[in-house]
């Protein structure tokens, strides 16, 4: 079993080919697609880089929205103050936290689900598809709603539904506290996204040819040197895709700290901050850096997760 | 051939059916932008959400104007923060639609520094502030000048139950302390209704303690960023940091306190463990419709007094919080005459008191209490309008966000908070970020 698996990886690269001279068609073929897909490029240039681009510019100015005529050019300024306080640093720590724990959770729960889509009775498959999705299909703020109000001190029914677990009671306010508030946002968090990691693992379980795990079978295999040796590593790129999709998902996370705590009692998370800085305080250039900050992560998570998993999108063929 | 010749044929008719639509959308979207000199002038008023009084004087105020304007309303966001952060984007990317806003006190000082708002004439300024009572008129200005048009005002009350101020002995036909109510509520076993949320009802809460206390947040309002004096770390400031950690460290707010707002604080004063309460008037018309529908017990309403916000020290006057809105029109307005004449229209003393009577909020003007309307619906009105005279502004300074910001971010929760430490760290800090050394 474990030959073909090698064989498969140890496949020479295919090399590159020698460059010849284009052909006048290919040369009007070129010609074509450039005409066809400039008017894309030049549109997600407005909308990509020209942003991105505007919020670089004013993250270097002293500017409020409110104060036109104190506009002041201060440099890395902006990023220096951000940079040298705690609340940027305990921010970014909450926000790795939820990141990482949501990220794992989510990873282990969704390949369980997939495992289950996947060797169920066809009869039921579909079904069970829609049962499992249906978290998935619901708007985050809708959830994130349902999830506050569950949990709430006034509203809730949480309490009185597990008073019988330790440490739960009528007198426990789960948003006035770090730990239970981060519970419970990453507890909506994860019941809310794990359907759709689960589908990207399904979608990869169903990319593992057949006759490895037939042949591993034979060989005698267990069930967890099948799903070890034969199956997660067919996955990788599915897996790094779900891993990548949904890390850079919970890093931006927004809308359940904003419903359920608006960020108090240390739940506040970096693109919360952003908010607050450029929208609540109009402070548009150290809202900017802070936003600026933030994508930087977001590029680290990307560069992260690709060389971690060494996986090539572009040549990705399911087994890769 | 013959089909390429229909192909053709329903190309042509495409063509000319898509000609006409454009044509068609030409025509509207030129009708629609271009002037009609005869029609009377459109007014936008962005108004807050409330019952739909507001609706209701714009469409008074329009037929009242004989065909001078119409009053269009656009709704502003749910929550005070929300509604100026819209507000203060529209005006800073110099919107023309902006010819009456209503505006929350605290924030106007940080669109009337930037010249955002266009000048209240001066015989407007004196005829919509004749009988404006002096709390609501102070959220009106800015460096001394009248630069908004008061509205309506709202000011907290003391509100609590007969019963339990019966059974802790406590005379309620006297002005009564912070401390009183604490003894009493402690001896009763009860909770009282405070907004121990990290909220901008937190600042509201602090502001009303440090000036009851004698004190002031905000010690020149109207100084740059970083030349603001403030005067939290000072006796009145420890005074206020003494009655929030009390109720917050005794448990006397309740398991709800640090995320208590003030609907949340009059649920629970309808409750068993209801005792005293500082909140707006919006509670009486909540708990009389709560009641109606059968929620909440009859009784209630019978045991549910109410008097003035608690003093600090006994025998001092108490400063309760002001709220409310102000009518402000945008510097790039098209139309600031014709705002002012609609602004004049819709404050006038008659449609206060309608207003009062129909959404709950309590005029500006002293003679709208004297409407018999007023007192059928809110008993508690002359308490109300002696609230608003001794009622205090929060800081009045372009940078109450982050003064407001800052406080909710040091006084919570309430039980964190240490009479000691915590009004001097909350100074040093809003400081810091004033200066824009610090992030908020």
């Amino acid at each position: 079993m474990s030959t073909s698996v090698e064989a498969a990886r140890e496949a020479p690269a295919p090399t590159r080919p020698v460059k010849q001279p284009l052909s006048d068609r290919a040369k009007a073929e070129r010609r074509l697609g450039l005409w066809l897909a400039g008017p894309a490029f030049v549109i997600m240039l407005a909308v990509t880089a020209y942003p991105i681009l505007l919020a670089l510019w004013e993250s270097l100015f002293k500017y409020r929205l409110t104060a036109p005529a104190d506009r002041e050019f201060v440099g890395l300024g902006n990023y220096a103050t951000i940079l040298s306080d705690g609340l940027f640093w305990r921010d970014l720590g909450v926000t790795v936290l939820i990141t990482v724990i949501t990220v794992v959770v989510e990873l282990i729960l969704g390949f369980a689900l997939a495992l289950v889509m996947n060797s169920a009775l066809k009869a039921v498959r579909g079904w069970l598809r829609t049962a499992i999705l249906v978290p998935y299909g619901i708007i985050t703020v809708v959830s994130a709603f349902a999830w506050f109000y569950a949990f709430d001190i006034n509203s809730g029914y949480i309490n009185s539904w597990f008073s019988w677990v330790p440490g739960i009671d009528a007198d426990l306010n789960w948003f006035a506290d770090t730990w239970t508030a981060l519970f419970v946002i990453m507890a909506s968090e994860i019941w809310k996204t794990t359907p759709f990691i689960s589908l990207l693992l399904l979608a990869g379980l169903a990319q593992v040819p057949g006759e490895l795990t037939e042949a591993a079978e034979v060989d005698g295999a267990t069930w967890w040197q099948r799903m070890s040796k034969v199956i997660i590593p067919n996955m990788k790129a599915a897996i790094m895709v779900a891993v990548l999709f949904r890390a850079l998902d919970a890093f931006r996370i927004f809308d359940n700290v904003y419903i359920m705590t608006n960020g108090a009692y240390g739940t506040e998370v970096l693109s919360l901050l952003a908010y607050r800085t450029s929208i609540t305080r109009l402070e548009i250039g150290m809202g900017s850096a802070v936003s600026v900050l933030l994508f930087v992560c977001v590029i680290i998570i990307c560069f992260i997760a690709i060389k971690l998993f060494k996986v090539d999108l572009t040549g990705a063929r399911g087994g890769n | 051939m013959p089909k390429d010749a229909r192909h053709w044929g329903r190309t042509r008719k495409g063509a000319r059916a898509a000609v006409g639509v454009a044509l068609a959308l030409g025509a509207t979207l030129l009708t629609g932008c271009g002037t009609d000199e005869g029609a009377a002038p459109t007014l936008t008023w962005y108004i807050n959400p409330d019952a739909g009084g507001q609706a209701e004087l714009a469409k008074q105020c329009t037929e009242a104007s004989g065909g001078a304007y119409t009053i269009e309303t656009s709704l502003l966001p749910n929550d005070a923060a929300s509604q100026r952060e819209q507000l203060a984007r529209r005006l800073a990317a110099g919107d023309k639609s902006m010819d009456i806003m209503s505006l929350d006190p605290p924030n106007v000082p940080e669109y009337a520094e930037p010249g955002y708002l266009a000048p209240v004439p001066a015989d407007v300024a004196e005829r919509t502030t004749q009988g404006v009572l002096e709390g609501a008129l102070a959220g009106a200005k800015w460096k001394d000048e009248v630069v908004a048009v008061p509205f309506w005002a709202n000011t907290q009350i003391l509100w609590y139950r007969k019963s339990v101020a019966q059974a802790a002995g406590l005379d309620m036909s006297k002005p009564v302390t912070w401390d009183q109510i604490i003894e009493a509520a402690k001896s009763q076993d009860k909770y009282i209704g405070v907004q121990g949320a990290r909220a901008e009802s937190m600042t509201v809460w602090v502001n009303a303690l440090v000036e009851s206390a004698g004190g002031t947040i905000v010690e020149n309002p109207d100084a740059p960023a970083d030349e603001l004096k403030l005067g939290l770390d000072t006796e009145a400031g420890k005074q206020a940091a003494e009655v929030v950690s009390t109720i917050g460290k005794e448990g006397l707010g309740g398991p709800g306190l640090p995320t208590q707002t003030e609907n949340t604080s009059m649920i629970q004063f309808q409750g068993d463990q209801g005792s005293f309460m500082v909140n707006y008037p919006f509670v009486w018309p909540a708990t009389n419709a709560s009641v109606e529908e059968g929620a909440l017990p009859d009784t209630l309403i019978d045991d549910i007094g109410w008097t003035l916000y608690p003093a600090m020290t006994e025998g001092e006057e108490t400063a309760p919080p002001l709220g409310g809105i102000n009518l402000g029109v945008g510097s790039n307005s098209q139309h600031p005459d014709l705002a002012y004449q609609a602004i004049e229209c819709i404050v006038s003393p008659e449609n206060q008191a309608q207003y009062f009577a129909t959404n709950g909020n309590p005029p500006s003007n002293e003679d709208a209490y004297n409407d018999p309307s007023v007192t059928e619906t809110f008993p508690m009105a002359p308490t109300i309008r002696d609230s608003l005279e001794l009622a205090k502004p929060r800081p009045q300074t372009p940078y109450y966000n982050e003064i407001s910001t800052g406080i909710q971010q040091t006084w919570t929760p309430p039980s964190d908070v240490n009479p000691d430490s915590t009004p001097a760290t909350s100074q040093e800090f809003i400081i810091e970020v004033l200066r824009g050394e610090k992030l908020l």
